[in-house]
């Protein structure tokens, strides 16, 4: 059975005077352990089918269930990072990386440990007390990593997390997040309209078309790069021939008189 | 010199170049205070404002220290207190708790808005009469004139705010599965909190004018029976005494609410 499964997506947003499909008959799977990404123009659909998957709202049509579960019964083992760090100021690092705990209630000392400890793995031992603001970006986007990962989540959404950073952080960011995840073995949907992020970090891309948002096509990342790190497989010989098929595949989605 | 002591003296001329203006900023208000109440005393001892209506400084004085010694400017100044802090403190947590619910409920929102509108353009001291007809003439209904002034202003504001929170931290707090009340407690109230506290110092002055009304028509005790007191027997002096401890109270309570401000959000954002 497969690990997550979206079966016939459909999503309108409505207002007064307007219903917008955001999505249109979108159905996936992902393997447990996988990491896949969703790369497409603005306007794809990108983070509602994410926050679909997240369990955040209902689709207006269609199911989305993990294990043969259900989403929405499935609490506390959906992950969500989002384009910010979104660390709570007046809370503590702490503070900030035991709140999904305090709020499902699992908050032992064995989780407080574990937390604690990857918070040392990914280079931020001894902040503990400080305050968000009191630290980079990057360091809080890596908080806000360990906030995610401290309720032990099956599986990882990533809106986008690297968007707000500077490039060199966010190639370091990158490795750091695909080892981490890959040593934990966990499930992961990335979002990103950056094709060498989606091409580095994935095992597989779903490349969406906007207007309404559906899936174009699913790209499978060769394994030589897969096995190696974000950072070097940006330099793999068969990264540019993927990228250019990624790229034409892109262009031909954009109607034809925009740019 | 080296560089390094030279931008040492220049740290040190810079400090001296601050500390100089400060003090002429102290010498100018000292001044102004000196001439406002010598100039007062004067223009009443040479009768260029009429002493009857204007008094002077010395006789204000001269009453406050008998008042101080049989002791009933204490027992005025402590009603007008306790019923300032206990109309100030139940303003802001009923109008910070009708905000919890407005946002509780959008739709009890919804219905409430046009009564909320009403109520806030309406000049609350005019309910005056009726609380204290409802109330009776007592410590109770001076307590609610100083609340009622404050609530819904309160409610507006503190529910703007409330609304005004970044929906990603509640996103982030979603999905961890939060409810309703959780999301209130860890990021509603507390990203509020700044908001919470400059209504606390609008609503000190607020619960002042409140209170005084209050006791202008209940007419019994209280730094406001002293003003409306001295108004119909003509002695200004007592007026002028009460407006003086009123404006020393009122800043005093002022900044103790500041000091509050800066311990509690040191922190945020």
């Amino acid at each position: 059975m497969d690990f997550l499964k979206a079966d016939h997506i459909h999503h309108t947003y409505f207002t007064k005077t307007t219903a917008v499909t955001a999505l249109s008959d979108v159905s996936l799977e992902v393997e447990e352990g996988e990491f896949v990404s969703f790369l497409g123009p603005s306007g794809c659909g990108k983070t509602t089918l994410l926050s679909i998957i997240a369990g955040l709202f209902e689709p207006t049509d269609g199911r989305v269930t993990l294990e043969g579960k259900r989403i929405e019964t499935a609490e506390n083992e959906i992950g969500y990072m989002l384009q910010q760090d979104y660390l709570f100021p007046w809370k503590t690092i702490e503070e900030n990386i035991f709140l999904g705990l305090k709020i499902g209630k699992s908050l032992s000392q064995d989780k407080k440990s574990y937390a604690l400890e990857l918070l040392d793995k990914m280079g931020l031992k001894g902040v503990e007390s400080q305050f968000p603001k009191q630290l980079s970006g990057g360091m809080r986007q890596r908080v806000a990593l360990v906030r995610t990962l401290a309720t032990e989540p099956k599986l990882l959404m990533l809106d986008e997390p690297f968007s707000a950073l500077d490039y060199q952080t966010k190639l370091k960011l990158e490795d750091l997040v695909s080892s981490t995840l890959k040593s934990f073995g966990k499930t992961a949907i990335l979002v990103t309209h950056d094709i060498g992020e989606a091409i580095s970090m994935s095992d597989r891309i779903f490349l969406f078309s906007a207007r309404p948002g559906q899936l174009h096509k699913t790209f499978v990342i060769p394994k030589e790069i897969r096995e190696e790190t974000p950072f070097n497989a940006r330099n793999h010989e068969a990264y540019p021939a993927i990228f250019q098929k990624i790229w034409k595949e892109l262009e031909s989605l954009e109607p034809p008189g925009e740019r | 010199m080296s560089p390094q002591e030279n931008v040492k003296y220049l740290h040190q001329k810079y400090i001296q170049s601050l500390n100089r203006e400060k003090r002429w900023v102290r010498f100018y208000q000292a001044v102004i205070f000196l001439v406002i109440f010598s100039g007062w005393e004067l223009a009443s001892q040479k009768q260029w404002i009429d002493p009857l209506i204007f008094s002077a400084p010395s006789k204000v004085w001269a009453l406050f220290l008998t008042k101080i010694q049989n002791g009933s400017l204490m027992v005025d100044l402590g009603y007008t207190l306790s019923e300032t802090v206990f109309g100030f403190m139940l303003g802001t947590f009923l109008g910070t708790f009708l905000a919890a619910i407005l946002w509780w409920s959008p739709l009890i929102s919804k219905i409430s808005d046009p009564y909320l509108v009403v109520l806030n353009s309406m000049p609350k001291v005019a309910l005056g009469p009726i609380l204290i007809v409802a109330l009776g003439p007592s410590f109770t209904s001076i307590v609610a004139m100083g609340a009622i002034i404050s609530i819904i202003i309160t409610t507006i504001v503190v529910y703007t705010s409330f609304k005004e929170v970044d929906p990603n931290y509640i996103k982030v707090l979603q999905t961890f599965g939060a409810n309703r009340v959780q999301i209130f407690r860890e990021a509603i109230l507390p990203a509020s909190f700044p908001t919470v506290i400059s209504t606390l110092k609008v609503n000190v002055g607020l619960s002042w004018v409140g209170v005084i009304v209050g006791e202008f028509l209940v007419s019994s005790k209280g730094l406001g029976y002293m003003i409306i007191y001295g108004f119909q027997v003509f002695n200004f002096t007592l007026v002028m005494l009460s407006l003086l401890v009123i404006a020393v109270f009122a800043t005093i309570m002022y900044q103790l609410v500041e000091l509050l401000e800066k311990k509690l959000i040191k922190n945020n954002s």
